[in-house]
């Protein structure tokens, strides 16, 4: 029995200390946030005058309620069209199994480790000669077909597992391809349809490389394109570009608190099958 | 990839046996006709998804290979020069030094992250149930929600010389080691190692805990009765049941550390020097700022084939899907 107790006194004491650091960067911006703007405070110092006032400078300066339309407008932009027509190649690949479905398979799995930089130079040069180059269009088409190996990958294993029994009595009951997809296997689908919807908004929200390449103007970009911007523009001035952080932080802390359940859920398959 | 072979014959054979004579030839024609409708139709609903995937992901992937043939500043005229871009990728002292900053992050970001996630995840299994259970998963995921760029910032000055490292370093009396620890040559890469701990730790010890929440707790039982310690059932049953696991968070952390780019470019920008400086923030550099467009192309397929070759044999060796 003592050793058990002291086991969970180990276990508690590691359990916090885990969760301290990992909340110690957060606690630092937010009272160097307070700090009189232009000032250099240590790490974590309560001011003795709290300047509120920073969070209302840095709302300004970064000018977050375009950025917010801007990162909604790409999510949106992005995440639909990405999930549907994922779930229509994860449809025929795994569950029709068309002609050449596992040559297809292969194809897209070839995409699953390619990082982002391995083609971004030759992207940059394509979204010019296509004439996008600074609309968000340079940031959601290409990042729809970064997201292909993933979410075909996803979807092919959700419909891999349903029985083909499924498809053969509606096709007995007349049934086309249409509406064997659309209302038999989409319904069945949609937890895996929503994890996928999740994982894709957070990954979409977060992207940086393709704003910082592709788009230079920070009201065209997505949060994290935008953040990196204003560090830019911001880097000396400590408790502003904390304040400004923080801001450009709260959509995803407010999202995720309130789906927290599910995002865990979704991000933890994603990995695993990742 | 787990059934393969012709499909058609083995879904018609359960129908047929309920019907009989010219009625069960008809409906065979015309399933089978079904069927060959459903295969095109088949092919239409596959077809977005791959012409997004070519245009966007394999035709920039061709032209990767063919810029890193070819010397070209980005605007006038190329010239070919068959390999000698991959020559210099391999031979050059600063980019051979590069590609040794991402295997070094790979040291952190994942022998410290899976390694300490193991751990950590041992020691807290038995604590995270109910709601204390939820409250640390929602904490140790938050790293991976927001986005790289808010941590690099965040990171920054909590590493900066008046920043939280340095103070707590003074308040327990090492006053003297005290510095700017992503500005110092000796300390900016396992810096930014750390800060890659920081964002995968809570991610593979959340995942290594729903894998050991699978092992049969009769396991650690009989160990007990055996008279084993903690650190004899670590090694004999909690590593050998999480092989998956620790598989995908190798898997993970590998790629993130061969791939970093975000939070080098914000916390260090791959300085002083060349300390931090990481395949993925060069490929950047000398594409949009050196102007040495066949360089960077090659290092970038050079960089493609690092991460296929760190992360096929891991899969090979859990067995699980083939790649």
């Amino acid at each position: 029995m003592i050793m058990q107790r002291r086991e969970v006194m180990t276990a508690r004491v590691v359990l916090i200390l885990l969760m301290l650091v990992t909340l110690l960067p957060f606690a630092s911006l937010f009272t160097t946030a307070l700090h009189p703007s232009g000032s250099t405070p240590l790490g974590i110092d309560w001011p003795s005058n709290p300047q509120w006032g920073n969070f209302v400078t840095a709302f300004n300066v970064a000018n977050m309620p375009a950025l917010l339309v801007s990162s909604t407008l790409i999510v949106v932009g992005v995440v639909p069209v990405s999930v549907v027509i994922a779930t229509m190649a994860g449809f025929a690949i795994g569950h029709l199994r068309i002609p050449g479905s596992r040559a297809l398979f292969v194809l897209f799995l070839l995409g699953l480790t390619l990082p982002l930089e391995g083609i971004i130079t030759p992207l940059y040069y394509l979204v010019d000669s296509y004439g996008l180059l600074n609309t968000r269009l340079a940031i959601v088409l290409p990042l729809i077909g970064l997201y292909m190996p993933f979410s075909v990958y996803w979807m092919r294993a959700h419909f891999v597992n349903m029985p083909s029994e499924l498809s053969e009595a509606a096709r007995v009951d007349g049934a086309g391809v249409v509406d064997l997809f659309w209302h038999i296997h989409v319904p069945l689908a949609r937890p895996a349809i929503a994890s996928l919807t999740i994982l894709l908004s957070v990954w979409t929200w977060n992207q940086f490389l393709l704003a910082l390449v592709l788009v230079q103007d920070p009201t065209q970009r997505t949060m994290a394109g935008a953040l990196g911007a204003f560090q830019g523009h911001y880097a000396t001035d400590i408790p502003l570009l904390s304040a400004g952080a923080l801001l450009i932080l709260t959509p995803s802390l407010v999202v995720f608190l309130i789906f927290q359940r599910q995002f865990v859920a979704a991000l933890l398959q994603g990995s695993l099958k990742g | 990839m787990d059934r393969t072979g012709p499909t058609s014959d083995a879904t018609l054979a359960p129908a047929q046996s309920h019907v009989t004579g010219r009625s069960a030839t008809a409906l065979r024609t015309s399933r089978l006709r079904g069927l060959r409708r459903a295969n095109w139709a088949g092919w239409l609903l596959v077809a977005p998804a791959l012409i997004v995937y070519v245009v966007f992901v394999l035709q920039p992937l061709v032209l990767t290979v063919q810029y890193s043939l070819y010397r070209w500043d980005g605007i006038g005229a190329s010239q070919w020069v068959g390999l000698r871009n991959y020559v210099t990728v391999l031979t050059d002292p600063d980019l051979l030094q590069i590609i040794s900053n991402a295997f070094q992050l790979i040291l952190f970001f994942c022998v410290i992250s899976v390694g300490l996630g193991l751990v950590v995840a041992s020691l807290i299994r038995r604590i995270v149930t109910g709601p204390v259970g939820t409250a640390a998963r929602t904490i140790l995921f938050l790293p991976q929600v927001i986005p790289l760029v808010a941590a690099g910032i965040a990171w920054s000055w909590v590493l900066a010389l008046p920043g939280v490292v340095n103070q707590l370093l003074t308040a327990i009396g090492l006053g003297g080691i005290t510095r700017a620890w992503l500005g110092d040559f000796g300390t900016a890469l396992p810096s930014v190692g750390l800060i890659g701990v920081w964002v995968l730790l809570g991610l593979c010890t959340v995942l290594l805990l729903t894998g050991m929440g699978k092992i049969d707790p009769a396991l650690y039982e009989s160990a007990r009765i055996d008279g084993s310690g903690p650190i004899q059932e670590f090694w004999a049953i909690t590593v050998p049941s999480l092989r998956n696991e620790i598989a995908v968070c190798i898997t993970i952390t590998a790629i993130a550390a061969l791939a970093s780019f975000d939070i080098v470019y914000i916390s260090t920008g791959g300085g002083p020097g060349l300390a931090t400086m990481v395949p993925g923030l060069e490929i950047y550099q000398l594409a949009f700022v050196g102007q040495q467009v066949g360089l960077a192309s090659a290092l970038a397929v050079v960089l493609v084939i690092l991460v296929l070759l760190v992360v096929l044999p891991i899969q090979r060796m859990t067995g699980g899907e083939p790649l």
